[in-house]
């Protein structure tokens, strides 16, 4: 009789533990789990999102591999926006930030400045930047002119696009600087005060007080930037289609990519097989890709991390 | 035989459950009353006020002459919120859908996403040659099946500059490639590294100058009878890309145009070029007349067809075709009285012209076309006649959209950039790349 009572408290127990997880679970369920098998599933099938879904084996994985023209450049670009844009944004928001805590006067005015340009919606910042950068009416280049510089083609020259995409994305690195900003002023002064009377310079300061105490920040600052940057979809996609002066016309599609497929980038892919070419099975491949390389980064990263902060105690 | 277990058997069946939920399932089948009252929802992707209005005030016509049926308009819908709702199904989806992208009949049509028009039309009559001009009634089927009709069209000409053809003491529009060439070289103004005039800007990124609305003025087959791409075979292919890269060297070469392409202003704004008078000489659509009235421009402007090639001088008048195209969901339960709409939309002269006067479009009927009551201004006329040639034409429709239209362009930009040098590889490499696209799509 009382093992029977013990069982049923264990049971009401193990209910009320998942009646107060629910929620999580059924989030989890509904918005990871689901999809993930979903996608694992319509990567193997034919499916253009009206009829019913035909196992084609690993078709879709050969055609987007062997066959399908913009995967290897959108590959490419994503890697290199992964490894560049990532690292500029991450050293610009955590310099941005060391200025402004180092700064007597005006910091509220700055930190506003720098913070601003966050806010803006990412379609009208990136129209603003081609209007800004065009090579042959924007005002950058006008400035350039006069001061006897070279004048790129930035959104209409494949080897500036995607710089010119690292400038609008450091341009709203405010998110990165109000983080830098409260970790750099959550180290310990003490440590600072130790290391001077030992006679560290400021680089040795910064390297071996300021960095082993930010790195779990700087650690989520990349791992974070480079989720995003894999997901990173409107700006080179309202870039390349404002700048190539073809928004689609009557009757037409836009194919993303321009100048030269060097803004095309992974997500723009997912959306071109699947809402353009109605090739949703190739769409979950490229999908995957996305999923198993931020996998990927990720897991380095965090390997990454236990050296760091080693090296750093 | 070993038994599966029972979870195994249970998650497979709810992953299929889930998976074939998403799908939608076609119902062709039209069973309610035309005569019943009823209401319907339409969904188009007008979204400017002047086109919301003449889209209701031909709502409130139908409304007047179908009295048991009421029409809930949803307008600015595209075609992802279009796709997703005939995906989805469901009760609150439309029952009458129309969208702008042309080239997305062959999908529309071989997916079932459109119901089959065949028996509606059938059982009210309608011979569709007699009614609808033939490049207008082929976008909007696909390999026989007729799942749309046209509601207005869109026509493509030449539009030119008479102050500067007066001045460079050109008398009338060139007709075939060849005077082209001479007139845009005449009509051309050099300013140090720049232009104080160009007479036509004939690159692909040109707005409008794509190189299907080049191809629509050659005599030109995109597939062949085995619905293989014909692009490497078809000479048309070749001397159009030969002509345009001729054209671009002769008015200043690629960079030089690239550069003076870059201080264009927007294609649907009041600095596009041909209202600034940068350039003298623009392919474009219809709209453009209004638009430029609009900007307020200083100059006379002409309208013509397109050129053609040299060896086809009896088919100038010709042009590129495009239009809305206007279905029924196959999902409704009220497809009867939904057809009704589409009939009356996209076939009675009065609905058709008063829409096509409103948005300033071709409409898509010989009779609407040859109404009194069509509002017409000269420049207008020339739009009109281009519908009605009968060698005007469009790219046939695809089971994977305008692929293949975006592969043979992204060809042209390295062509005519000089990146891609051969020609006829380049052709044959963009011919199977177009073909291994359609088999993934099939």
């Amino acid at each position: 009789m009382s093992t029977l009572t013990l069982r049923a408290k264990r049971r009401r127990s193990a209910l009320r533990t998942a009646a107060f997880m629910s929620p999580w679970l059924i989030g989890f369920s509904v918005f990871f789990a689901y999809p993930l098998i979903s996608t694992v599933y319509f990567s193997f099938m034919k499916y253009d999102g009206f009829g019913v879904p035909v196992f084609r084996g690993l078709d879709n994985w050969n055609y987007v591999f062997n066959d399908y023209p913009m995967f290897w450049p959108a590959l490419r670009n994503t890697l290199w926006l992964v490894v560049v844009m990532v690292t500029l944004r991450v050293a610009f928001g955590l310099g941005i930030g060391l200025l402004i805590t180092k700064i007597k006067t005006g910091t509220g005015v700055f930190r506003t400045l720098f913070y601003l340009p966050y806010l803006a919606p990412p379609v009208a910042a990136t129209l603003a930047f081609v209007f800004l950068l065009n090579p042959g009416t924007g005002p950058v280049n006008s400035v350039l002119g006069d001061l006897g510089l070279p004048t790129p083609g930035w959104f209409t020259d494949a080897a500036w696009s995607k710089p010119a995409l690292t400038m609008l994305a450091l341009w709203g690195v405010g998110d990165l600087m109000v983080i830098f900003m409260a970790a750099l002023l959550d180290v310990p002064k003490e440590q600072y005060e130790a290391a001077e009377l030992d006679g560290a310079s400021a680089w040795h300061r910064f390297r071996f007080v300021t960095l082993p105490n930010i790195s779990p920040i700087v650690m989520f600052a990349v791992v974070t930037g480079v989720i995003q940057t894999m997901q990173y979809y409107t700006q080179p996609l309202v870039a390349g289609k404002v700048a190539s002066g073809i928004i689609g016309g009557s009757g037409q599609q836009f194919e993303p990519g321009y100048p030269d497929k060097s803004t095309l980038t992974l997500p723009q892919l997912v959306y071109n097989l699947g809402f353009q070419r109605f090739d949703y099975g190739s769409a979950c491949v490229v999908a995957l890709v996305l999923f198993a390389l931020s996998m990927v980064f990720t897991a380095f990263l965090m390997r990454r991390r236990g050296g760091l902060i080693q090296a750093g105690d | 035989m070993p038994r599966m277990p029972r979870k195994a058997v249970f998650a497979a069946a709810s992953i299929a459950l889930l998976t074939t939920a998403c799908t939608g399932q076609s119902d062709t089948g039209a069973t309610d009353d035309p005569n019943a009252s009823t209401t319907i929802t339409f969904w188009h992707g007008w979204s400017a006020p002047a086109e919301v209005k003449a889209i209701q005030a031909n709502i409130d016509r139908f409304e007047k002459e179908h009295p048991n049926i009421k029409v809930k308009v949803v307008g600015n819908i595209n075609d992802d919120k279009l796709n997703q709702a005939l995906r989805a199904g469901g009760s609150s989806g439309p029952d009458v859908v129309s969208s702008f992208t042309t080239s997305n009949i062959g999908k529309f049509c071989s997916s079932g996403a459109f119901a089959d028009l065949k028996p509606f039309i059938e059982k009210s009559k309608l011979d569709l040659d007699k009614i609808i001009p033939k490049p207008m009634l082929e976008y909007t089927q696909f390999e026989g099946k007729r799942c749309a009709m046209p509601l207005l069209g869109d026509a493509y000409g030449l539009y030119y500059n008479k102050d500067a053809f007066k001045k460079a003491g050109i008398k009338a529009p060139p007709k075939t490639w060849s005077e082209f060439t001479e007139v845009a070289k005449k009509l051309t103004k050099s300013k140090g590294d720049s232009y104080e005039q160009l007479g036509f800007m004939p690159n692909y990124h040109g707005y409008e100058t794509v190189v299907d609305h080049y191809m629509s003025q050659w005599d030109h087959a995109y597939f062949d009878k085995d619905g293989k791409s014909s692009i490497a075979e078809d000479p048309a292919f070749a001397e159009m890309f030969t002509y345009q890269k001729k054209l671009v060297d002769s008015l200043g070469g690629f960079q030089k145009l690239e550069k003076y392409r870059n201080t264009f202003g927007d294609e649907w704004g009041a600095k596009h070029p041909f209202q600034t008078g940068q350039v003298a000489m623009q392919l474009d659509g219809e709209w453009r007349l209004g638009m430029a009235k609009d900007a307020g421009v200083k100059f006379d402007i002409g309208t013509a067809p397109m050129p053609v090639a040299d060896d086809e001088v009896d088919e100038y008048g010709k042009g590129f075709l495009s239009g809305t195209v206007m279905g029924v969901a196959p999902q409704s339960k009220k497809q009867n009285a939904a057809w009704e709409l589409v009939k009356y939309m996209t076939t009675d002269t009065a609905a058709v012209v008063s829409f096509a006067n409103a948005i300033h479009n071709v409409p898509s009927t010989f009779a609407a076309l040859k109404s009194p009551d069509l509002t017409v201004d000269p420049g207008f006329k020339t739009f009109l006649d281009i519908a009605q040639n009968p060698h005007s034409n469009t790219p046939p429709a695809s089971v994977n959209g305008s692929t293949y239209q975006t592969t043979l362009q992204d060809f042209g930009y390295q062509y005519e950039s000089g990146k891609a040098k051969d020609l006829k590889a380049g052709l044959k490499k963009t011919a199977d790349q177009i073909d291994r696209d359609i088999e993934q799509a099939k």
